[in-house]
This record gives C-alpha cells, sequence and structure tokens, in this order.
C-alpha cells in the first residue's frame, strides 16, 4: 500500500475504540506536522480533556491556546459552538438573555437527530474553511474525535440533517460542510487500533460502515502498540530449550554466580522470572499477529505501525517517540 | 469519598452472596463486557444458583460463547454440557441475554401508549429510530430498563449487567431521571404547545414563555423542522405517565441495598482517573460502591527484585552466561553460545521493559485514593478469551482459592 500522504490534508479526523490511544496518536500527529512547519488546531471533541496532558500543558477551553510551537487546541463545547455559530450565520445577536434559551437548545440538541454533532462538525468544518480562505493561520485541523461507536453519527451529520431538515438556514449550511468533508483533497478519516480483538473488529465494522454510509474519505489506520518481535525463527528455538528444566538452572546457577547471590539461594536468582517475561511478550506478540493478519485482510487501507512504548508516564517524552516513529513510516 | 471498614479484600465471593445486581462500570476498552460475563459464569460454577448476564455489546466470539447472537432480548441457558466440555462442574445456571436496544424501545412503546394507533404513529414517524438510537443516552435508559424487567420477574439470584459504552461513565446512572425530567420538563411542553393549542395558526403565541425558543429554533432548524419535531414528541408524550413511574422505579432498584456496583479499569492513567471519577460519583449519589476490578495487570513476577537483577546481568553479561550455560548443558541448540547470548540480552532487555510498565501499574494502584469492599486484580491473559472455559478461568480471578487469586498470574488459558 502506497504511504499516505496526510500532511498534505487541510483536515484529518482521527478515531478509535477506547482505550487504544486515540489521543496519543493525536498529539503525536500535531507534534509531527508542526514540526513540519505547518500551523496545527487540534479539536478535542471526545471530553476527556487530556489531550493537552500529551504537551503537559494545563486544560483548554474554546478559545485556541498554543500548547507547543505551531500547536494550538481547542476543547468542543457546544454551546458556545452556537453562540458562534448564531453570530456568524445568522447574525442572531448574542444577547445576555441567550442563556436559558442555549439551555433549551442544549435539550434539543440532545433530543433532535444530529443537531449536537452538527454544531461540532460545524465548528470544525467553519475552522477548515476559514483557513482555506486564508482568514485563519491553519494549515492542518487535527480532531481527536469521537470513539468508533459514535464518529459515523458524528461525521454524518451534515448528511443526517439534510434528510430531515427540507429547508431553512441549517439545511443551506449543510451543503459546503459535506462538500469540504468529501473532498479526498481535503479531508481524511484516520482510525487508531491496537492489534487486539475489539479494535480491529471495530476497525473493520466502521471502515465498512464509513465507506456505505459516508462520502467522508479514509485516511490511514493507525496500528498503535505493536510489541516488539523478540526473536527470529532460529533464536526462538533456543529460547524454548533455554526453558527446559535443566538448562534453565544451569542459566540460573550461571547468573547467581555472577550477581553475587550465591549460596544456598542459588536457586531464586531470578533468571525464571526472567524467562516468563519473555514468553508472556512472545505469546502476546503471537495472539496479536493473528488480529494484525485480520486487520490487512479485511481492510484496503494503508497501515502504519506504532510501536509499544514502555514508559513511565504519558507526558512529552511519550508524543515525541510516537511522532518519531509516525515520521518514519509517513516518510518524513 | 468511600472508605471500607477495614482493609478491602480481593475477592468477589462475598459481595456476589449478599448481592441480586451487579452493575458493572468503566471507560471503553478496559475489558468490562468480559469481566462481567466471567464473573458470571465463575459465579454459576462455584456460587451456583441462577444467574444471569445481560451483555451490551460483546465481542462477537464472546457472543457466540454465549449464544446470544441472534436472540436479542431473550434469554439463554448455557446448557450443563457446555459447562462440561469446558471442564468445569456448574453448581448453578447461567444464563445470558443481550441487549438490543431497538426492539427494547419498541416494546417499551407499545406497552405505554394508550391504544396501537398511537403507538404505530410514533413507531412509524421517520425521526423515531434516530430519536430512540440517539436521544438523551437512550441506550443507557434501555439497559436499566432491561435490568428492572429481569429482576422484576424474579427469575434470577444473581443478575451481572454490562453498561453501554458512553462518553461518560455516570451518564447511565441519571438516564432513567433524565427520562423522567424530559417528560414532565419545559421543553417537552414548549415544543407540543402548539398541538395541544389544536393545530390553529394562533398556537404558537400559547405560551410565552416558549418565544424566544422558537425564535432561535425556527432560524437554526427551520420551521418544519421543529413542526415534525413537535408532533413526534406530541404523540411520545402519551407515554408520559407510564414512563415516569417506570424510570423512577428502574431509579429506585438502583439505589436498592441488593443492587452494587463494580467498577472496572486497566492499571493506566486515562481509565484509571475516570474509574475514580466514577467511584465518587456513584458515592456522591449514594450508589453501593462494591468492588474496584483492575484488569490487564502485568503479573507480579515483573516486580520481582530478583528478576530485576537477573534481567540486569543478562542484558549486561550475556556472554560470561552463555558461555557457563553451553559448558553446563551444552548439547542441542544451547551449545551455539553466540545465539544463547543474542537470545539472553534480548530477554533480559525485554523484562526491563515490562518491568517499568509493571512498576508505574503498582503506583498507580497504591495511589487509588477510593478503598471499596472489594479491590480484585485479573491479570493480563496473553491469549483471547473468548469460549466458556475463558471465561470461567478468567473470572476465577475473582474468587477465594481461585486458580489466580492474587494476581500473580503466569499461565493462561490454553
Amino acid at each position: 500500500m502506497s504511504n499516505p500522504d496526510l500532511l498534505s490534508r487541510r483536515l484529518l479526523v482521527v478515531t478509535g475504540k477506547g482505550g487504544v490511544g486515540k489521543t496519543t496518536v493525536t498529539a503525536a500527529l500535531a507534534l509531527l506536522a508542526a514540526e513540519q512547519g505547518k500551523r496545527v488546531l487540534v479539536v478535542e471533541v471526545d471530553a476527556k480533556g487530556n489531550l493537552t496532558d500529551f504537551f503537559e500543558h494545563r486544560p483548554v477551553g474554546f478559545e485556541p491556546v498554543e500548547v507547543y510551537r505551531g500547536v494550538h487546541v481547542i476543547t468542543m463545547d457546544t454551546e458556545a459552538s452556537l453562540r458562534e455559530y448564531l453570530r456568524i450565520h445568522l447574525r442572531v445577536p448574542v444577547m445576555g438573555r441567550i442563556g436559558p434559551v442555549a439551555r433549551a437548545f442544549d435539550f434539543v440538541a440532545n433530543a433532535a437527530p444530529g443537531v449536537k454533532e452538527i454544531l461540532t462538525i460545524g465548528k470544525i468544518a467553519h475552522e477548515v474553511r476559514e483557513s482555506l480562505r486564508g482568514n485563519a493561520p491553519w494549515d492542518l485541523v487535527l480532531v481527536d474525535a469521537a470513539a468508533t461507536g459514535h464518529i459515523v453519527a458524528q461525521l454524518g451529520a451534515p448528511e443526517t440533517m439534510r434528510e430531515f431538515v427540507s429547508v431553512g438556514p441549517v439545511r443551506n449550511q449543510t451543503e459546503w460542510m459535506i462538500d469540504l468533508l468529501s473532498d479526498p483533497a481535503i479531508t481524511a478519516l484516520n482510525v487508531v487500533a491496537t492489534p487486539e480483538e475489539m479494535p480491529v473488529s471495530e476497525t473493520i465494522d466502521l471502515v465498512g460502515q464509513v465507506r456505505e454510509r459516508l462520502s467522508v474519505p479514509m485516511g490511514a489506520v493507525i496500528v498503535n502498540r505493536v510489541l516488539p518481535e523478540l526473536f527470529t525463527h532460529a533464536d526462538e528455538e533456543v529460547f524454548e530449550s533455554l526453558r527446559e528444566p535443566k538448562t534453565s538452572e544451569a542459566l540460573d546457577v550461571a547468573v547467581a554466580d555472577l550477581t553475587g547471590v550465591g549460596g544456598e539461594s542459588r536457586k531464586t536468582a531470578g533468571s525464571v522470572a526472567v524467562l516468563e517475561g519473555a514468553r508472556l511478550a512472545v505469546t502476546l506478540r503471537r495472539t496479536r499477529a493473528v488480529h494484525l493478519q485480520r486487520l490487512r485482510d479485511a481492510v484496503d487501507l494503508p497501515l502504519l505501525y506504532l510501536p509499544y512504548v514502555f514508559a513511565r508516564d504519558h507526558g512529552m517524552r511519550v508524543t515525541r517517540v510516537i511522532a518519531d516513529s509516525l515520521g518514519d513510516e509517513l516518510g518524513l | 469519598m468511600t472508605k471500607a471498614r477495614s482493609a478491602p479484600v480481593d475477592v468477589l465471593d462475598g459481595l456476589l452472596a449478599a448481592r441480586e445486581i451487579v452493575v458493572f462500570a468503566g471507560s471503553g476498552g478496559v475489558g468490562k463486557t468480559s469481566v462481567a460475563a466471567a464473573t458470571a459464569a465463575a459465579a454459576a460454577v462455584r456460587l451456583g444458583g441462577k444467574v444471569l448476564v445481560l451483555t451490551v455489546d460483546p465481542a462477537r466470539r464472546l457472543a457466540d460463547a454465549l449464544g446470544v447472537e441472534h436472540l436479542g432480548n431473550v434469554e439463554r441457558r448455557i446448557p450443563d454440557e457446555e459447562f462440561k466440555q469446558a471442564g468445569a462442574d456448574a453448581r448453578g445456571e447461567l444464563w445470558a441475554a443481550m441487549l438490543d436496544t431497538k426492539q427494547a424501545w419498541d416494546a417499551l412503546v407499545l406497552e405505554h401508549t394508550p391504544d396501537e394507533a398511537t403507538a404505530y404513529r410514533i413507531l412509524e414517524n421517520p425521526l423515531y429510530h434516530n430519536i430512540t438510537s440517539r436521544f438523551v443516552q437512550s441506550h443507557d435508559y434501555i439497559a436499566m430498563e432491561r435490568l428492572y424487567q429481569v429482576h422484576q420477574s424474579g427469575e434470577y439470584d444473581l443478575i451481572v449487567i454490562d453498561t453501554p459504552p458512553t462518553r461518560n461513565a455516570i451518564d447511565f446512572l441519571e438516564a432513567p431521571k433524565r427520562m423522567a425530567d424530559f417528560f414532565g420538563g419545559r421543553l417537552l411542553r414548549w415544543m407540543t404547545a402548539p398541538y395541544r393549542a389544536g393545530q390553529g395558526r394562533g398556537a404558537r403565541v400559547f405560551e410565552v414563555a416558549a418565544r424566544p425558543f422558537y425564535q432561535v429554533a425556527d432560524r437554526v432548524l427551520g420551521g418544519q423542522f421543529v413542526h415534525d419535531i413537535g408532533e413526534f414528541f406530541f404523540n411520545f408524550q402519551t407515554m408520559y405517565d407510564g414512563f415516569v413511574e417506570r424510570a423512577r422505579a428502574v431509579e429506585r432498584l438502583l439505589h436498592d441495598r441488593r443492587t452494587t456496583f463494580a467498577v472496572v479499569s486497566t492499571l493506566e492513567a486515562a481509565p484509571l482517573r475516570e474509574a475514580e471519577l466514577f467511584c465518587s460519583e456513584l458515592d456522591d449519589r449514594g450508589f453501593d460502591l462494591g468492588a474496584l476490578i483492575l484488569n490487564k495487570a502485568l503479573p507480579a513476577y515483573f516486580r520481582d527484585p530478583g528478576g530485576h537483577r537477573a534481567a540486569v546481568t543478562l542484558s549486561e553479561h550475556a556472554e560470561p552466561v552463555a558461555q557457563a550455560v553451553a559448558e553446563t548443558a551444552g548439547d542441542g541448540p544451547v551449545a551455539d553460545r553466540e545465539a544463547v547470548g543474542r537470545v539472553l540480552r534480548t530477554v533480559g532487555e525485554s523484562f526491563l521493559n515490562f518491568e517499568v510498565v509493571a512498576q508505574r501499574e503498582l503506583e498507580l494502584q497504591r495511589a487509588l485514593p477510593v478503598v471499596p469492599e472489594v479491590v480484585a486484580c485479573i491479570p493480563y491473559f496473553e491469549v483471547d478469551i473468548y469460549d466458556l472455559a475463558g471465561l470461567i478461568t478468567m473470572g476465577s480471578c475473582l474468587f477465594s482459592d481461585g486458580l489466580f487469586s492474587d494476581g500473580a498470574l503466569s499461565e493462561g488459558p490454553s
């Protein structure tokens, strides 16, 4: 599969099942793009609000804040988005007493199909359109979007709206949003998955659903937390024989001699734990390889592989490591 | 904050024996669905009685294992033979059902509307599907509604329920109340006002308070759309009494002493933070937090100081160790000193990598501010859990005399 030219797009949406590292990958993509000289706006939609942790920055609100050189972040807020929408598109004056109406509207937004979603997508599309027109500084708008279960409803909001609303300002607004979201030169939807059963199954289902129900172009599948291959086939045989009782005893004695844990405690030199740990790593990698193969067979999209990062905590260091791997995978 | 009177225990036996309902909650990706199914399977084996697991969105192979894939809301008993094949003797019965939101909503509409004509006007409204699949966390409400139904049936000794994946784990707790509020609320009155006043042209001025709402809604959504929504809710409102009463009953059940919550998390910063938040929300709202289950914990041997020393030695001095091994046990593949040295260095480095993660997990666990009755660990299984045998093995980690109840698992199910 050819190298996906992701960073040439103007809008990259990142989704994935909960727990696969969607936010980590989004932060790393932002860092990578910024270091390629792009001005990036990250929109955090999934309300966890921890994207800025990956830049070791305090949480941010609906106004863009630069959390790293070239990386601005906003957190989606549907009420703030509604105010902006009313002001910009409908020229409804923002009165002080919009409060109760906005609250009522928030209620409708929950009840009526697509309203909440369209306020989110509307804000994102607005930023992209403004940047294309030269009115906003962004070279790239990057969205830490809803999880796989909600993304179709979210990205499909303009299309849903068009079905239900036959006339009115919202109807008119949906047209340009759909054009923008379906332009492969502008937009790409990317899915983060780990090589495990549910994330792989959800990714396969999602790609099918997106193609069936949306006109949004797909970018890449980003496979996160790929465990290292410890051994070649030949070395794995060596490893297996090291685990046989006679050899593993000899190994423990040898380790005990070198670490100075001598005498009666020789048999607890700890090499058994080390061998067990390696066996776990080997089996995990093998189990995951099956899911990875399933993903490769079912999805005809470019796959980018990111390593499992053995780190103490998430922060700038992990973001940097992942961004470097992404850069390698994208041929940068 | 919840504080146990004494140190938490690491098994679920006592909690499950004393409760009728266990609600499993946690953020996406922590393995909540598997843990719920595993708990139910192990409970059927160890505790006896009739155990039901209500599952929401199981992986296909898990649905297969429980045989619920095509059953929708119908409960199915897992036959004894399947337990025998899984190498277990079930003292009790295991039943399983999957949540089919659409089907459950349809049933609810048919039950609560005054007549069939109204029911079909709702079911055939084009907004209905969209609204039931999205509106006010309808999955959450339906999950709780189903729980109420099966509990009311009196059929089961223990009901284990998985909760839908939501952005915010507390959403489903609020769902019954929100549903009741919505039906009783001003907004629904506003939206349906034109219909109650008899479709006349002047109907919209009927409620003055609603006017600013309509001004904004009309301009943004268009009058027709607002009209469609209003009409839909007008029919929907006929279900008011039945609905509100039911929603309140569901809420009472969740607060009942026979109901407890098990919060599932992995030992990673973000899910744990959410789990902690959820635990304190439960407490604030007067729900019973029974257990915190830490899933996919790395085996304890990664924190063994002896293992650490050995790993350092192997990563730094693999060659002399390889030579010593070859001298003592030197035939077959281990005679290849170069290969053995390479393997030993890799093995040592790999251990040190995982040790970093295991250490982080331990620190996160120690820093937990919440201490419910039970804090239990389920180790990282190196193979996928997808059959009954696997579920029983996994669930057994949560019971006393379980195979691996200390969380220091070294062998997965085969």
